[in-house]
């Protein structure tokens, strides 16, 4: 019982890794129906110029909360200043054209990315300091939860329940809500689709640096390529809870993360992945849009 | 007039200017190391002219084009160029049939004069051809999206590498040429791909857009964690090595002969499948796999069975990627599953897209642009992921269909004036 | 337009009859020199050109300039074999390379049977020399099943522990070492109560880490690279396991000490004996700072003296053909930076070994020779 309370407690802690980058994913894709690939490296992107930044200070000699807040905040400003640019150059032009075109632009956008980190950077693997506070009653149970962990799943819960916030109450929210429904439509009763979409984009990005910092802080690494790996699973977590809802995400990225410890545990984390696969393709056969996914009526 | 538009342009770029010296720099001009838990910056300076003037001549040439792209949307109006090539290839029938005849020449003399690395490469994209064509039967015609094309090609040539691993011994003992062994895997690969086809259309019939793309996805990754786990049966990441080469008359052929051979062989199944994919086109069951692409419901309610076309699409896709399987196996003689990664499959994914989603000709140019420009520049090796992603980009804004539009077939009436414009709705 | 057709004709002829007409011996490299894994290639670029600058300095060999010819293969099989018949078709007398296994693998067909003997600095699978299909195939490393009997030895020796948990990548470098230590260990009377893989680059190894504890190992073997490494003991330590951690000489590697920081007090690794206080290393270093200007990489020296080996081999014999090299570098000891090495009939290295390091105080320190 005690080695399943603790298998469940880190699928738990890494269901809420996933949903910090699931949330970004499912909330692009909400909006305007595309599959962000490049969302993935948005985050590996935070996380670096958090690196960059708090390393910097660091060097200087600044205070730990003051190097975590400047470098978050830099690392939020960077990485929706990327998203933005992204969404302007890669999606934007793609507004008319087919679904295909998007995502193979959205690929294009995550290789581009990928290898101009690669290239400019470096190949190594870096030491990610952790800035982030250590929470010292939790060292009695650190074998269950540790403090990184544990200030992962707050913040998830808190992002998860922001997001939802904005979308139901407020007026930009709604704006969101009528472009996802009938993008023509609410054109037509004034709302400005491009800025609502911009605005989700940055949002979108904003999560997903945040969630760089706290998932390198746990790895205590960092590299180029972080962003790929990370970015699927995501990608199957948003997936398996219904992509485009927020709550589904989370759900998801649990449920992910729950069946791939509890195989681990179990079974062998020798098919870690596969289970992931797996437990996808057996809830699309039975709801083909998700757990908490809406069905689409689809039409002529 | 025109004083206003340099204005424009010149705010424009400065801004972008602006902007991309602040979002690169991070990037570009820092370089971050990390000594003893301590990081550590250097500057690049050199960057900060260079990525302003970058960016401020790029984003006047982005300008540029865009609008320009856009006028020629709202005209209609085509470039003279285009205009010329299509009537000259694709209305022409006699230059049409002459260039084809020519093309076929040079490659059927290609091993001939170009030595063994230039054959070998060309196998390779020849290889990739033929995957380009399965996949543009599911994509191109099927429009079904699919990212785990690379589990058909691992299946081909895991049956060989499999079949070599565990009945070399019978052949040898046999008194049989293992060489036989790669004519007996060719069909067998192409089945057990058909196999596996039909094993994901199952829970894939249901599925649609996203949902589709996500569970071919699953379904490589699976396929391929299964050959690295299954370590006792396939060798694991170890993968399988001295895979023979084809039989050849009894002859223990040198690298440089087999690459010929290996060669013509590839070469022979490419020319059958373009036949066969073309054919496959017009028939039947490609119009039916059109209509399923542009509306289900509505092909649905034409009495097409979906679940039949989507299953055939699927099998005839999956048996040429198995084919190409074998046919890499005997080709590289070593295989592990490293080779079929999802990169592999978006990489087939990018070929069918760029080269122009359901042309045939389109694919054939795809696979050759895609694996033999970063063969031969490998002094931009470093570079050719980045060029490449950004490729996809521009080419998905500015050339939506691929480098060679698929063109519909056209059912002309007999009256000269009514086709003209039937042919301009059909486009 | 003529004139320009005709300086452009002048320039093709020049450059066509310069490769042609070049009489110099050539020497293929190939391995990762761009990609995600190049800092395990370049290095054995920089030390070939090293070695053929210091023999062409004396005059070249049996007469004649080395030239070296530059291939990557990224360690990808199915480049590597784009590779190698690039090299075949220049005309190559050997290749140094390549670097992965599996590449190497993949290229060894095509050598094998263009008879071209091959010389990697660092494809440690057994199989490459132990199964008999590569005469071809030579190395200046030693292969992983030394590595993991000396790895399981101190730990039945002088770790004494009873219950082992081995852990791998499941790369073809990682799970190889694995295996062997697990059926090394079996044989010793060591009870592996857990072997697995785990997936390279996931973010989180917690799970794994629980199953480790409850499974009751005192020890954890891990095969693999440092990046999961550091990971896994960062997550076990945290968890309060403080259970030694004995790993390979992907894992030896300052980077891991770098990343790792404090949790990697303590870890194990086998590594390559260290040389580096030999009189030929200490100069090929020094040449190497004054040349790039930094310290060189991983496997630099066995690079080195595989390009050493290879021209000795040539001078001794004074010919090119495959069985004057590969017959010479059987039977002649040469002086190279990682001592004085010739090759067994089945292409290893004779007189190179590993050591077992541990970190102590930020540093690998030799425990055990």
């Amino acid at each position: 019982m005690d080695y399943f309370l603790k298998l469940l407690l880190s699928g738990t802690a890494k269901g809420s890794i996933y949903a910090l980058i699931a949330l970004g994913y499912t909330m692009v894709y909400g909006i305007i129906k595309l599959i962000n690939f490049a969302h993935g490296e948005i985050y590996m992107i935070g996380a670096f110029i958090a690196l960059m930044v708090g390393g910097t200070l660091q060097a200087a000699g600044v205070n730990p909360a003051v190097i975590l807040i400047v470098s978050t905040l830099a690392a939020v400003f960077f990485a929706a200043a990327y998203g933005l640019t992204m969404e302007k150059i890669a999606y934007k032009p793609l507004r008319a054209a087919p679904r295909l075109s998007v995502l193979i632009s959205a690929i294009g956008m995550s290789m581009f990315l990928q290898n101009l980190v690669l290239l400019s950077q470096t190949e190594k693997y870096l030491s990610f300091p952790s800035f982030l506070p250590e929470f010292l009653f939790l060292k009695p149970i650190r074998g269950y939860i540790n403090s990184t962990q544990f200030i992962i799943l707050i913040i998830t819960s808190i992002v998860m329940v922001l997001l939802t916030l904005l979308i139901k109450f407020t007026l930009i929210g709604k704006a969101m809500r009528a472009t996802s429904q009938d993008r023509e439509m609410a054109q037509l009763v004034g709302i400005n689709i491009n800025s609502v979409i911009t605005v989700t984009f940055i949002i979108g990005s904003a999560t997903a640096a945040i969630g760089g910092i706290l998932i390198c802080s746990y790895m205590g690494q960092i590299n180029y390529y972080i962003g790929f790996i990370a970015g699927i699973k995501a990608f199957v977590a948003a997936v398996l809870g219904g992509i485009g809802s927020i709550p589904g995400a989370v759900l998801g990225s649990f449920v992910l993360g729950w069946t791939e410890s509890l195989g681990t545990g179990y079974i062998s984390s020798d098919y870690e992945d596969s289970f992931a696969f797996i437990i996808l393709i057996l809830i699309l056969t039975v709801k083909p849009s998700g757990i908490l996914g809406k069905k689409e009526n689809q039409k002529v | 007039m025109e004083d206003i538009k340099w204005k424009e342009y010149l705010k424009n770029s400065f801004i972008s200017m602006i902007w991309f010296s602040l979002l690169l720099f991070p990037m570009l001009v820092m370089k971050i190391t990390v000594k003893g838990g301590m990081a550590d910056v250097t500057y690049r300076w050199g960057y900060m002219v260079i990525v302003p003037v970058a960016a401020f001549i790029l984003s006047a040439l982005w300008k540029y084009f865009r609008e320009r792209q856009q006028g020629r949307e709202s005209n209609e109006k085509r470039g003279e160029i285009a205009a010329f090539f299509r009537k000259a290839f694709i209305e022409n029938k006699k230059i049409q049939i002459t260039s084809i005849i020519l093309a076929i020449l040079i490659m059927a003399f290609y091993p001939v004069f170009s030595g063994m690395y230039n054959t070998n490469v060309m196998i390779s994209a020849l290889i990739y051809i033929m995957l380009g064509l399965g996949l543009n039967i599911v994509l191109g015609l099927g429009g079904m999206l699919h990212l785990g094309h690379a589990a058909f090609f691992a299946v081909g040539a895991y049956t060989y590498g499999l079949f070599f691993r565990y009945a070399e011994q019978f052949f040898i003992n046999a008194g049989i040429s293992t060489g036989w062994m790669f004519w007996i895997a060719l069909p067998a690969g192409g089945l057990m791909a058909a196999v596996f086809g039909v094993l994901l259309s199952l829970p894939v019939l249901r599925l649609r857009g996203d949902y589709l793309a996500i569970v071919t996805l699953a379904f490589g990754e699976i396929t391929r964690m299964v050959l690295q786990n299954w370590g006792s049966v396939t060798g694991g990441a170890t993968g399988i090595s001295l895979i023979p080469r084809p039989w050849f008359f009894g002859v223990n052929v040198t690298p440089k002969l087999a690459a010929i051979y290996i060669y013509y062989i590839v070469f022979a199944f490419v020319i059958i499948s373009i036949i066969t994919v073309s054919r496959l086109e017009n028939s039947r069951i490609g119009r039916a796999w059109e209509a399923m692409r542009e509306d289900e419901i509505a092909c649905q309610s034409m009495g097409i069975d979906l679940v039949r076309n989507k299953l055939t699409a699927f099998v005839l896709g999956s048996v040429w990627a198995g084919v190409a399987g074998v046919l890499f196996a005997s080709q590289t003689t070593y295989i592990n599953p490293d080779s079929f990664t999802i990169w592999e499959s978006i990489l087939i994914l990018c070929i069918v897209v760029l080269g122009g989603t359901g042309s045939i000709s389109g694919v054939i140019l795809g696979a050759l642009i895609i694996k033999l420009l970063p063969e031969y520049m490998r002094a931009f090796a470093q570079y050719r992921m980045l060029i490449f992603g950004l490729a996809l980009v521009l080419m998905m804004i500015f050339r939506p269909g691929g480098i060679i539009k698929k063109v519909r077939k056209v059912y002309r009436f007999p009256l000269d004036e009514v086709n003209d414009t039937a042919a301009e709705g059909q486009n | 337009m003529k004139k320009l057709l005709l300086i452009g004709l002048t320039v093709f002829i020049v450059f066509a009859g310069c490769s042609k007409e070049s009489k110099n011996i050539k020497l293929g490299v190939a391995g990762a020199h761009s990609g995600d894994l190049a800092s395990y290639g370049i290095p054995s670029v920089h030390a070939a050109e090293l070695v053929v600058e210091m023999y062409n300095a004396k005059g070249g060999v049996a007469g004649k300039k080395i030239e070296l010819v530059v291939e990557d293969d990224q360690c990808k099989p199915e480049l590597a074999t784009n590779t190698a018949s690039k090299l075949v078709g220049a005309e190559v007398v050997a290749v140094m390379g390549h670097i992965c296994s599996g590449a190497t693998k993949a290229a060894l067909g095509i050598y094998k049977d263009s008879k071209i003997a091959t010389i990697s600095p660092s494809a440690t699978t057994p199989s490459l020399t132990q199964s008999g299909d590569y005469p071809n195939f030579f190395r200046t490393i030693a292969p992983d099943d030394a590595q993991a009997k000396l790895a399981v030895d101190y730990i039945v020796e002088s770790l004494n522990l009873k219950k082992l948990a081995v852990l791998h990548d499941k790369g073809d470098y990682g799970k190889g070492f694995a295996e062997l230590c697990k059926a090394e260990a079996e044989a010793n009377g060591i009870e592996v109560v857990l072997f697995e893989g785990v997936n390279p680059g996931a973010p989180d190894y917690s799970a794994v880490v629980n199953k480790i504890g409850n499974s009751g190992a005192t020890g954890v073997v891990w095969g693999g690279y440092h990046p999961e490494a550091s990971k896994l003991v960062q997550q076990m330590k945290d968890k309060g396991m403080n259970i030694p951690f004995v790993s390979d000489d992907g894992v030896k590697d300052d980077t891991f000490i770098e990343v790792a920081g404090k949790y990697a007090e303590g870890v194990y690794a086998t590594g390559p004996i260290d040389t580096s206080s030999n009189p030929m290393a200490v100069q090929a270093i020094a040449d190497h700072k004054t040349k790039y200007g930094d310290e060189p990489g991983a496997f630099f020296l066995n690079a080195y003296a595989a390009t050493v080996a290879v021209l000795n081999a040539i001078d001794k014999s004074g010919k090119t053909d495959y069985d004057s090299i590969t017959n010479t570098l059987r039977s002649e000891y040469v002086e190279t930076p990682l001592g004085k090495i010739s090759f067994d009939s089945r292409g290893d290295a004779i007189g190179i070994g590993f050591s077992v390091y541990q970190v102590q105080n930020g540093k690998y320190v030799v425990v055990s020779q």
